[in-house]
């Protein structure tokens, strides 16, 4: 079991959501990060629900001793003081704290144990859904329980994720309302992750004007879904993320592929970034395989209490064996 | 840029939408309802999730979509989806306080429909809509179609707020909505339904198909009704329909 010591704002549980509702109106949700996931699942085995913070502070505290994966946007973090690698799967003794402070470098990191935290499933999921009323914000002296484990220490080599960069399109039902040199403008286009955005989307600001369709539509409400290029009714896009409305009446000129979404919701206000649009295959071949992981060996700096340690214990002579 | 309909057209990388109709059509959003139901109860290989709105079907599918597309459009032929009626359909009634404080823009609706107040709360009251579909916010349904006196344009300014259960009308729709919101459609009357409480057995009650009967009560008898529901659906019922 670990339990929360403190933590900051919009923290919750989140897994890969809940499929199966968009009929009745419910977005899948799940981690911000889907990558994330994979890292944790690589470091850990499949992990399920974890924790989500939106670089909020975050203090917990191990009742039984379990093996921690540290994922996404990397946070400042340190097991009783002593600072510990991201992404990486250390052990966090029994009654040990683990204190995550921001970075500043990306928005969402996730922590996970061993076969998930066993929190309360709804329609299938543990993810949080706070738009939708589902689950609540972590708080002080919540018990999140589990099945502390000990794995051996590791390391996950992550993919290049974090401060924006190019995010590749395909195109949707309404791409081709906008007229093709609005299309070129928006690919030629220089954006800027704004202030403005969390689990539902993120908006976009850019030099010049909005994007607009050929003529003012009034188009039929249809489907939406996690990362669609939404324009609104001032042409300014936000890429919708998974906690979107199922359904919308504003032009979507693309929609992000799946193995960029983690740089789209990764991006930091004030990121940079731009689109390109690519073919299905491209957007197929582009998924992401499963990240690389490797032994943790211990950085000797990173140890602040290097000499105190008993470095050579357990070497003997080979003389006084044979004596 | 004429297009023609029903259509298959990818939506991301991994799912396919049917469109029937590019605007609001009782015959198309009938056949969005009976092709969706279709794929349930006789399910295609690959596909993993369905879902139709107002004037399409969502697919969403695992492997190969130039085999399903296949099959999507072998259905889509064998019938005319409009007439086909879906299984496991409720009629649900779900009570309404029609006016007042309850439907604070019920006079001015009505008289842009040219009827009295009475008269209006008689047409919606008895008026048997099916649920178009279900969005903005989980198991809010966008529920019609009216007669065309009430095809009746969204105010240009926003209502600053209605109420979570408020029953709102414009152009033919009747929408309960799911959660306090400002909106451009016009409150006629007040429920107490929830279309979405986590902490029920059925966390959403409806599904695209079903029909809905919103009989009128007064004030007192809506919030008595509701209080005394131990299925927590504002006093609403519901019957299976053949």
């Amino acid at each position: 079991m670990i339990e929360v010591l403190s933590c900051g704002p919009m923290v919750t549980i989140q897994d890969r959501g809940r499929a199966g509702y968009l009929t009745q109106g419910l977005a899948h949700g799940g981690a911000a990060d889907q990558h994330a996931l994979d890292d944790a699942d690589a470091l850990l085995g499949q992990v399920g629900a974890g924790i989500e913070t939106p670089g909020s502070p975050l203090c917990l505290r191990a009742h039984g001793a379990t093996t921690v994966a540290l994922t996404g946007a990397p946070m400042r973090a340190d097991m009783d003081g002593r600072a510990v690698a991201w992404n990486t799967a250390q052990t966090l003794e029994d009654q040990a704290t683990l204190n995550l402070r921001p970075s500043g470098q990306g928005v969402y990191s996730y922590v996970h144990v061993p076969g998930g935290f066993q929190t309360e499933t709804m329609l299938g999921s543990r993810a949080a859904h706070l738009i939708a009323n589902i689950g609540k914000p972590l708080t002080a002296g919540d018990r999140l329980p589990g099945m502390p484990q000990v794995l051996r220490p590791r390391k996950v080599t992550a993919s290049e994720r974090l401060g924006g960069g190019l995010l590749r399109l395909l195109p949707t039902p309404q791409t081709r309302l906008f007229p093709e040199a609005e299309l070129a403008r928006f690919a030629d286009t220089a954006f800027t992750r704004d202030m403005r955005g969390n689990r539902q989307g993120v908006r976009l600001s850019m030099n010049g004007p909005g994007f607009a369709t050929e003529a003012q539509l009034n188009l039929l409400s249809d489907f939406i879904l996690p990362g669609d290029v939404q324009m609104t009714g001032d042409g300014v896009p936000y890429i919708l993320g998974p906690e979107c409305q199922t359904t919308g009446g504003y032009p979507r000129i693309g929609t992000v592929i799946s193995a960029d979404m983690p740089r789209a919701m990764q991006a930091v206000p004030g990121a940079k970034l731009r689109f390109r649009f690519v073919t299905l295959a491209e957007a197929r071949a582009a998924r992401s395989k499963r990240p690389e992981v490797s032994p943790l060996v211990r950085d000797p700096s990173e140890i602040t209490d290097l000499l105190s340690l008993q470095l050579i214990g357990g070497v003997m002579s080979a003389r006084d064996g044979d004596s | 840029m004429s297009e023609h309909f029903p259509r298959i057209e990818p939506l991301g990388e991994a799912a396919l939408l049917l469109r029937f109709a590019p605007t609001l059509d009782d015959r198309a959003n009938r056949a969005c309802v009976a092709f969706r139901a279709g794929l349930e109860a006789e399910p295609i290989t690959g596909v993993v999730e369905t879902a139709s709105s107002l004037g399409s079907v969502l697919v969403r599918y695992e492997g190969d979509p130039e085999a399903l597309e296949a099959a999507l459009t072998d259905r889509l032929n064998a019938r005319d989806w409009s007439q086909i009626v879906p299984p496991a359909r409720r009629l649900w009634r779900i009570p309404c306080s029609y006016g007042g404080d309850d439907g604070p823009q019920l006079e001015e609706a009505a008289a842009m429909a040219g009827l009295s107040q009475a008269d209006a709360i008689a047409a919606l009251s008895s008026a048997r809509v099916r649920v178009l579909a279900l969005g903005f916010v989980p198991g809010m349904p966008y529920t019609g179609i009216l007669p065309p006196e009430w095809d009746l344009p969204r105010q240009t300014g926003l209502t600053p707020k209605v109420p979570e259960g408020a029953l709102v009308t414009a152009v033919r729709q009747l929408v309960l909505f799911g959660t306090e919101a400002p909106t451009g459609w016009r409150q006629v009357g007040r429920t107490l339904f929830g279309c979405f409480n986590p902490s029920r057995d059925r966390p959403i009650a409806l599904t695209p198909g079903d029909e809905v009967i919103f009989p009128a009560v007064s004030m007192s008898e809506l919030r008595d009704e509701a209080a005394a529901d131990p299925d927590r659906h504002g006093g609403a019922t519901f019957e299976v329909l053949p």
